[in-house]
């Protein structure tokens, strides 16, 4: 889900642009005679917020990672340099570890699997649906997305509950179920599913009505069937945009802190996806030293799993066009 | 066959419709019901007894009103910070073609994605404290907006480049300075991308938790984000029909702006996919 | 009122490109001059280097007595207008037209009423308080001639005026463009690709070619005496026959066929030199009967232009045009002979320059 409450990137999803192509005629330089100087304080003030707000502490997280240093005792005023320690700890640590495969669940579960797959299906359904029927699913789809995540947590947890939750009053069974306490993570992985596959469906929306319907009629007048035309005509066309999207929802949704208000990592650590874990380490355990080792574990596990998508794209351009 | 198949699609279509409708509507269907009954409980159902009982609820509560006042204090704040540098730092970038400005681009953008507030909960916390700007709000809106510039300039940058340079050439050779360029020319064309993400922002900051969570202490102080879950978690069995009251309340103004701005300008920022 | 005088301009872009290359040119005050040639020859780059949108590598321009190379375009008072018009959209037009008198610091009843005046002059009336949305392309082309007469500059500069009006529009405008250019009398350089335009349009015409200038001259003088091949290809809505031949005494063997040496090249060419003779096909007739000095071929193709045909006729494996009135068309795979006037006759080098004086 886009993190609605922390930092948040637009997909970048750009058709090439003929700057990018790179134009035959060389283009000029300076049109407007801005000047290097007025250039330059232009983009200054905005440089400065990020360079402090964003930049400085994630390089700040490589040297906190290395120190015990605690918000409250002595190494909360001294605290002093502990160099890999943390590190080896972390990576013994079973908590980590659990914290890592709920994540991974957690991700996989909603992001990769239940917003691709059900954003995919809601927007190949909306180009066959009539008008009425797509604006009120994209309406309800967007609002999931806009309403603020503390009423959203909110309204899940009426949804989930064990007395007179929505979901026990279908099934039949009052008092049931207490969703979030038996099967948190199965809570948290159909809320996010709920929260952000406006995403997911906004963005194949545009890429299914890019594809040339000229493309499609060719595989018509060829006999091919949906699920044919769908394979070989659809996919390769949005496969870039497919990318796109499930690189941005997968960072997203391993960075989302919003399932903290549904059940705040628990019962106990059932649900203790890495954010909530990073939560309680450092604030409520205090030990900011360690929660920094951490958080740059998470941050190379992102740059990562960035590279991969690079990767994935930039041969699939080759093999494109 | 094919008529079959045909039905057998339509079918498909219906159901998957119906589904998705259901499966989306549902929650946010309490959310209608639950503020006007009384006694309210987490059913979605029609009200039992219509009430505006709840509403008034709000206006007893000490912290209700002052939260939405902050809410809308970070979110304009930042808004203003986020717009004004964004779109100078993305007019610079737009039109001075400075040699790696692409990559840079592309690599704030990235950094943006993967150095979220989870992520970097730590360093801000003890940055916002080092900076003695621990339970401000400037601390806040200051954290946001580095967050939210990068995309904010990206997008901004994408939809300046589709202005026309020939605009701001064509003052220039009447004589216009740059500044004058960008006060008669840039910024009225410009005026839909920069409302676009000024929206955006607003509505980003409105629904913030985490870091107004994190930065701030004093409950006079906090924003509805936060205070709508300090209705849920403290106390013994939490006042529904307050929490219903102001969730309501609290969703309406962004509901309106993101309707504002879609009936508008459209949401030609998905993706920068220009269908 | 200025002339304008470039003195060995020069503009590289990164990465090595000679946009252009050490270019003299005098444009005299009052001239409609253009700047003609393919895309990519330099003749944009030019005019922005006149208006100052881009700076010379090397090379001084002067407007009027002024040396403005290093001046910015808003101090040269010059008035451009773009290929796309460049109209504010938020303005209205007498807004637009106001504009550079706005920066100017002219006062705002002023300079409405000049705004309203020139537009009036270019037929604009009545259209003041819309919005450039809301016109028509042709009346936004005169909103942006308005714009740029309105501020009365000692230069008009115009990129491609007319490309972005449909053709039927095209016309009018042009007529338009030269009598208001005469009764201004502001000395205007303008840019096109297309030659038809710039013949019609222009006083003096620059045809360029790689950042270089292969021919100054009159319309006259450059569709009848182009000085170098390229020219002669570019210039001329029906291509100018170029056929490759080999000097041989006074004539010049074409194929296996001969054609008599025009007087002016018989003394300046050697014997066994490859030329090239050119002859636009107005001016080559066709015969259905034998004639002596003419090249004898087959009809290969009979293309209908309106109130005349272009024939293309195989002569010994090369095709040459020809153009007759209208219903004297030979059939196709007749035999006939082509009878270029001697007087038109041109004969260019191997290294493609012509031979004899480029202008008589």
């Amino acid at each position: 889900m886009p993190p609605a409450e922390t930092t948040v990137a637009q997909p970048e999803v750009t058709q090439p642009t003929a700057a990018s192509v790179g134009v035959a005629r060389a283009t000029p330089t300076d049109t407007v005679g801005l000047g290097r100087a007025r250039a330059v304080a232009f983009v200054t003030p905005a440089l400065v917020l990020i360079g402090v707000f964003l930049v400085f502490p994630a390089l700040w997280t490589l040297y906190i990672g290395t120190t015990d240093f605690r918000l409250t005792g002595a190494a909360a005023r001294s605290p002093s340099f502990v160099g890999l320690e943390n590190y080896a700890r972390a990576l013994a640590d079973p908590t980590f570890y659990n914290s890592l495969w709920l994540t991974l669940i957690f991700v996989l579960g909603s992001a990769v699997i239940g917003q691709n797959g059900l954003g995919f299906a809601l927007a190949w359904a909306m180009r066959d649906a009539p008008r009425w029927a797509s604006r009120l699913a994209q309406t309800l789809v967007l609002l999931a997305w806009i309403l603020p995540s503390s009423v959203v947590a909110f309204l899940w947890i009426a949804m989930l509950d064990r007395d007179a939750g929505t979901i026990n009053v279908l099934l039949g069974q009052t008092p049931g179920v207490a969703w979030l306490i038996e099967y948190p993570m199965v809570g948290i992985v159909v809320f996010n599913i709920w929260r952000g596959t406006a995403f997911s469906m906004m963005l194949y929306s545009a890429a299914l009505s890019s594809v040339p319907p000229s493309h499609l009629e060719t595989a018509r007048l060829a006999g091919a069937s949906g699920a044919q035309t769908l394979r070989d005509v659809v996919l390769p066309h949005i496969r870039r945009y497919a990318l796109t999207n499930t690189l941005l929802i997968t960072l997203w949704t391993f960075n989302d802190f919003t399932p903290f208000l549904l059940t705040a990592g628990g019962p106990g650590r059932e649900s203790e996806i890495i954010p909530v874990y990073i939560y309680n380490t450092a604030i409520i355990g205090g030990e900011m030293g360690y929660s920094g080792a951490i958080s740059l574990l998470v941050l190379l596990m992102n740059l990562l799993l960035a590279l991969v998508y690079l990767r994935a794209a930039r041969t699939g351009q080759r093999t494109a066009a | 066959m094919n008529v079959a198949k045909a039905v057998v699609r339509r079918i498909l279509v219906y159901v998957v419709f119906g589904f998705g409708t259901a499966f989306f509507a549902l929650p946010m269907l309490w959310l209608l019901s639950a503020p006007f009954d009384d006694p309210p409980t987490y059913a979605v159902r029609p009200p039992r007894n219509f009430s505006l009982e709840n509403l008034s609820q709000i206006l007893d509560n000490r912290y209700a009103v002052p939260s939405l006042v902050n809410s809308t204090l970070l979110s304009v704040g930042t808004m203003v910070l986020v717009v004004v540098s964004a779109a100078l730092a993305a007019y610079a970038l737009s039109r001075a073609n400075v040699p790696g400005r692409d990559a840079l681009l592309y690599a704030l953008l990235l950094l943006s994605s993967v150095v979220t507030g989870t992520a970097a909960m730590v360093p801000i916390f003890l940055l916002i404290y080092q900076l003695d700007l621990i339970d401000t709000h400037l601390g806040v809106i200051l954290v946001l907006t580095g967050g939210l510039l990068p995309a904010a300039i990206f997008l901004l940058k994408d939809f300046i480049d589709t202005i026309p340079r020939s605009y701001e050439e064509s003052a220039r050779v009447f004589g216009a300075s740059p500044l004058q360029i960008l006060r008669h020319i840039v910024v009225p064309v410009a005026r839909p991308g920069l409302a676009t993400i000024g929206v955006w922002t607003i509505v980003q900051v409105w629904g913030s938790f985490l870091v107004p969570f994190l930065l701030l202490r004093d409950p006079d102080k906090q924003p509805a984000a936060v205070l709508l879950r300090t209705f849920y978690t403290e106390g013994g069995s939490p006042n529904l029909g307050l929490i219903a009251a102001f969730s309501l309340l609290y969703s309406i103004p962004v509901v309106l702006m993101y309707l504002l701005a879609w009936s508008r300008y459209g949401f030609r920022f998905h993706g920068g996919i220009k269908s | 009122m200025a002339a304008i005088t470039l003195t060995r301009l020069v503009k590289e872009f990164p990465g090595g490109v000679r946009a252009l290359d050490a270019l003299d040119l005098t444009i005299a005050d009052g001239e409609f001059f253009a700047l003609l040639g393919p895309s990519g020859c330099g003749k944009t780059t030019l005019l922005r280097t006149i208006a100052g949108l881009e700076s010379p590598t090397s090379g001084t321009v002067r407007i009027g007595d002024r040396d403005v190379t290093s001046l910015p375009p808003g101090a040269r008072d010059v008035a451009m207008v773009f290929q796309d018009y460049a109209l504010f959209p938020h303005m209205t037009v007498v807004e637009n037209i106001a504009y550079p008198l706005k920066i100017r610091r002219q006062p705002r009843a002023e300079r409405t009423a000049h705004a309203t005046a020139v537009g009036e002059q270019l037929g604009l009336g009545g259209l003041m308080a819309r919005r450039p949305a809301e016109l028509s392309g042709g009346q936004q082309q005169r909103v942006a001639l308005a714009r740029a007469v309105a501020c009365r500059p000692s230069v008009f500069l115009f990129d491609e005026p007319l490309s972005n009006l449909d053709a039927r529009l095209r016309l009018e405008a042009r007529t338009f463009l030269k009598r208001l250019q005469r009764e201004i009398g502001v000395t205007t350089v303008f840019v096109t690709h297309d030659q038809a335009e710039a013949l019609a349009l222009a006083d003096r015409i620059a045809v360029m070619e790689h950042g270089q200038i292969r021919q100054i001259g009159t319309p006259r003088e450059v569709f009848g005496r182009p000085a170098n091949t390229f020219v002669a290809n570019f210039i001329g809505s029906t291509p100018m026959n170029l056929l490759p031949g080999v000097v041989a005494g006074e004539h010049v063997e074409i194929g296996g066929q001969r054609l008599r040496l025009p007087p002016e090249a018989r003394g300046a060419v050697t014997e066994g030199e490859k030329v090239t003779v050119g002859v636009r096909p107005e001016y080559v007739a066709v015969s259905t009967e034998r004639t002596d000095g003419g090249l004898a071929g087959n009809v290969a193709i009979v293309e209908h232009l309106g109130t005349s045909s272009l024939v293309t006729v195989e002569v010994d494996g090369l095709l040459v045009g020809a153009t007759v009135p209208e219903d004297t068309e030979p059939a196709p795979g007749a035999a006939v002979w082509l009878v270029p006037a001697p007087e038109r006759v041109l004969v260019y080098r191997d290294d493609g320059t012509l031979v004899g004086a480029p202008a008589r």
